[in-house]
């Protein structure tokens, strides 16, 4: 700025210089992506498609038997005609065509159950930061008993007593993890309850719901939409275990863990490369949930780090 | 031979997503002489804090330097590879963050922080050391030296704390020391007894000092040299006299046109009868409060005790004090944030619900807070439209297109463009965000604004706008102000009465022209002397002065009996002050001075500065004694 300018503007009335005012806030960040996140997003949005279109492209049905021996190497011809580009599981099926179809099993169920404990632990949680006292107390013991038992023997107990189906499942892993997100959105709550424009809210004598749909929730939903990822995460090794020890999704359905599970005795007994036949939807299982952690590590990192000390 | 230390032309840049750099800091040049303290001083986002940082090649994550050099002893400091980089850094030079409390670590004892980069270092061994921070103690006048290392960071005082942080700078024994902002979150009477230590060690030590603040009159104590900054450059540069009293740079003259006013009787506003009313709008009665239960209608932690204040209709009532005294909490008493345990508030004559649950629409709608920090009270997730439209609608039914009127209105009334209804607060400055938060407390149609401190967290410029606008919004809307502030200046430039709070109790309210004027109580003396004035040579002429050798350096004590001002008063009767409560006296109609001593012998006092009164000698070892007790 030259002297004369600035001169000029000294001269004026208060109209004009305040508002050379010089900013102090940031410029907006806007979110983008490092490479490592593109990536992320990439192996994400492959799996989300599979989900909707894997059973109508994969070459053969999930449970259609192809061929006399079990545990073909990748790249095997099938007796009809056609090849097993990742070889064939114990029963003679097709992996490539399983892991396809299981894409739709493991991502869909694990989507809706994190949703399903999204809704509870949200309300739950935010209505313990707003109502405080008795309320938070009975909330957070009775979240404390269920954080306390061990998520996979919760999960074995409530499925070997109420029997498996995918109702079940998804109802067992949303209560099993609703507690952990009570936790967030509690601690979020808390919070931003104690700042000054929630207090000017409440001066101002709005109700309860106008703070908690106006002034909280939009404060806390992109740190909780970042933990959604992780939650998702969370939920589909939840299955995939609860399915590898034979408790989740019930053949012949696919199912990345039970696909695992029951190729297991393959490293065993298979012949060449047929042993890789429990590391196909192993690797499944491990490209979804690492793509899912390395968005929520980029986003976080671009909220300044903090985020990502308060998930877990 | 080199400079001790020089930065030549230097320049700090970052660059935006799309890969276009922005300088932040273009090319600037100045020399610190060996025992020289230079000033930068410059408005927030001038690049102050940017370039103090870049004297240790520091510079924070996203930045970097694209050129100039900083030498020292004649070396660039940041073309040296990182390691010796690292071994310059709180050892050849050293730097003073503006918060200590945020400095220090909690769980360490102070003598281990203070004496820790000087031993890993290796300049000293940690007996050495500790004998060194002990001597440093001393020279910064910290109470009880020998045993202060022992201690944690909570048990001294906000003032110490930051002289401490001045100690742990000063260990090592650095060339150059930079102090950002080091009494910018101060009290006045603290500050003025933080600037006498730093200035006093700065030249014991013989180390040279870059000051940087916003604050012109500080400056003017403590520097020898000034460099004033805008957006990055240097406007101007030359020795303190040259800058104070001689400015040329029409930046220079603006920084000093926004300096406050020295407080003194006249500067009041006249008051307007016109709006006058028989009712005052809000009377706060015989009020306790304070945190904690309540039994008998005492809370556990007394803030306020037996408030008696009168806001009348279209007035401004300036609340004083130093931080703890309570103002807030008065507010907050008044605004119902805080239920009182005992006495009332009244609005226009009608009796308020301590709790704002149990107040009605209206009442709440003519009481309005206005919060300190614009960050925290407007949500980041609103936009303006939205933060301004609510209360017109949830007051005033306003919707649609009304609303929107209303809302451009309001940005005009605040002297806002009206394109920032669509902005979020972060897209706002400093400045601008408080104008929205003020606006916000206008969209209620309120009679009464509480503002807590509003302008203490800006820059002097922007304050000042402000405080203009906030003189033109009472002419424009009759409204009444409670103006909460713990600086003088500010208070008596805008305010038409005076409550002065210490220690929870009103020891002084009245007419502006009549609070700044003789006689005193002896606290609001104390206030208003410990103010900066903008000339060179104050500070060593006011510490020469009785009150301050008397009311600086003792702790606030909250008493049940007796006036709590007692230890830091010149002119206490020992026997009488400390057991009896003082009795409320009335020199002029409305003017109330809460004191034992009588009009009279006040002024007395006044009139015979230099003489050492009764009670002096007593206080100070009865202070002495009190922090060796404490320990």
């Amino acid at each position: 700025m030259t002297d004369t300018s600035q001169a000029a503007e000294i001269e004026n009335d208060q109209e004009t210089t305040i508002y050379d005012e010089l900013p102090d806030a940031p410029p907006k960040k806007q979110l983008k992506l490092t490479w490592t996140g593109k990536l992320g997003v990439g192996v994400v949005a492959f799996w989300v498609i599979m989900v909707f279109i894997g059973p109508y492209i994969a070459p053969y049905d999930q449970a259609e038997i192809l061929d006399m021996d079990s545990y073909l190497p990748p790249g095997a011809p099938i007796d009809g005609g056609g090849t097993h580009w990742l070889g064939s599981d114990k029963n003679e099926r097709d992996i490539l065509s399983r892991i396809m179809w299981g894409a739709r099993m493991t991502v869909g169920i694990s989507f809706v159950a994190t949703l399903l404990a999204y809704l509870m632990g949200v309300t739950a949680g935010i209505a313990a930061a707003v109502k405080k006292g008795w309320t938070d107390m009975i909330l957070s013991r009775i979240n404390d008993a269920i954080l306390s038992l061990p998520t996979i023997m919760l999960g074995l107990l409530i499925v070997v007593a109420l029997g498996s189906s995918i109702p079940i499942l998804i109802g067992t892993a949303a209560v099993i993890y609703a507690s952990s997100v009570y936790r967030i959105a509690r601690a979020y709550g808390q919070e931003i309850m104690v700042m000054d424009y929630v207090e000017s809210a409440q001066a101002r004598g709005e109700t309860i719901w106008w703070i908690i749909f106006r002034e909280v929730l939009p404060n806390a939903a992109m740190p909780l939409a970042t933990d959604f990822g992780l939650r998702l995460v969370f939920v589909v090794l939840f299955i995939s275990s609860l399915s590898f020890l034979g408790l989740g999704i019930q053949p012949p359905d696919a199912d990345w863990g039970s696909m695992v599970r029951s190729n297991l005795e393959a490293m065993q007994f298979a012949e060449g490369w047929g042993v890789l036949a429990p590391i196909w939807p192993a690797l499944a299982i491990a490209s979804f949930t690492i793509a899912i952690n390395l968005i929520v590590d980029d986003i976080s990192a671009k909220s300044g780090g903090d985020l990502a000390k308060k998930m877990i | 031979m080199a400079e001790l230390f020089e930065i030549d032309n230097l320049q700090i840049a970052f660059r935006k997503e799309d890969g276009t750099p922005v300088q932040i800091v273009k090319g600037v040049s100045f020399k610190v002489k060996a025992g020289q303290v230079v000033a930068l001083i410059g408005e927030s986002g001038s690049g102050k804090s940017t370039i103090s940082l870049a004297t240790m090649a520091y510079c924070r994550p996203g930045l970097h330097f694209p050129g100039g050099e900083v030498r020292l002893h004649g070396k660039d400091v940041l073309a040296m590879d990182p390691q010796d980089q690292r071994s310059i850094r709180g050892n050849k030079v050293a730097y003073l963050a503006q918060s200590a409390a945020a400095t220090f670590n909690p769980a360490i004892t102070i003598g281990e922080q203070v004496t820790e980069a000087a031993v890993l270092h290796g300049t000293l061994t940690q007996e050495e050391a500790n004998k060194r921070a002990v001597d440093l103690y001393r020279a910064l006048e910290l109470p009880d030296p020998d045993r202060l290392g022992k201690r944690y960071p909570h048990q001294v005082s906000g003032g110490q704390l930051q002289r401490l942080m001045a100690a742990m700078a000063l260990v090592s024994g650095p060339d150059l020391l930079v102090l950002d902002e080091p009494t910018t979150a101060l009290d006045v009477t603290t500050q003025i007894e933080v600037l006498k230590a730093f200035k006093k060690v700065i030249k014991d030590e013989g180390s040279a000092a870059i000051y940087v603040t916003h604050d012109l009159a500080v400056v003017a104590q403590v520097a020898d040299h000034i460099v004033v900054l805008y957006s990055g450059e240097i406007q101007e540069q030359g020795p303190t006299d040259q800058i104070i009293n001689n400015p040329k740079h029409p930046y220079t003259k603006r920084l000093m046109a926004a300096v406050k006013p020295t407080p003194k009787a006249g500067m009041g506003e006249e008051l307007d009868e016109e709006h006058q009313r028989e009712i005052p709008n809000v009377e706060v009665k015989n009020m306790t409060a304070g945190y904690g239960g309540i039994v008998n209608g005492k809370p556990a932690i007394t803030v306020l005790r037996d408030i008696n204040v009168k806001i009348r209709n279209s007035h401004v009532v300036g609340v004083i004090g130093e931080s703890g005294c309570g103002k807030s909490t008065l507010a907050r008493v008044i605004a119902g944030l805080l239920p009182a345990a005992k006495g009332e508030v009244f609005l226009d004559g009608k009796k308020l619900e301590a709790d704002l649950k149990n107040r009605s629409k209206q009442e709440l709608q003519k009481l309005q807070f206005v919060y300190q920090m614009a960050d925290t009270a407007l949500n980041p997730r609103q936009v303006i439209s939205d933060i301004l439209g609510r209360p017109l609608e949830f007051y005033q039914g306003f919707t649609g297109t009304e609303r929107r009127e209303k809302v451009a209105e309001l940005l005009r009334l605040v002297e806002l463009p009206v394109e920032f209804e669509n902005r979020y607060p972060s897209e706002l400055s400093g400045g601008q965000k408080q104008r929205i938060n003020m606006a916000r407390a206008l969209a209620a149609n309120p009679e009464v604004m509480l503002c807590d401190e509003v302008t203490s967290a800006l820059d002097s410029i922007v304050s000042s706008n402000v405080i203009k606008l906030l003189k033109k919004l009472r002419d424009a809307t009759g409204v009444s102000f409670v103006f909460i502030s713990h600086d003088l200046s500010t208070v008596g430039s805008f305010a038409d009465e005076i409550v002065v709070l210490y220690a929870g109790r009103v020891v002084e309210q009245g007419p502006v022209d009549e609070v700044l004027a003789p006689p005193y109580h002896p606290y609001t003396r104390l206030l208003i002397s410990s103010v900066p004035e903008l000339r060179v040579g104050w500070l060593e002429e006011t510490m020469q002065k009785r009150e301050m050798a008397v009311g600086i350096a003792r702790g606030v004590e909250i008493t049940d009996t007796g006036c709590p001002f007692y230890n830091r008063c010149p002119i206490a009767i020992e026997g009488t002050c400390n057991v009896e409560i003082a009795p409320t006296r009335e020199p002029h109609p409305d003017h109330f001075i809460s004191c034992h001593r009588t009009m009279e012998e006040i002024s007395e006092a006044e009139n015979a500065p230099q003489q050492v009164l009764h009670g002096f000698e007593k206080a100070a070892p009865k202070g002495d004694k009190a922090a060796a007790a404490a320990l």
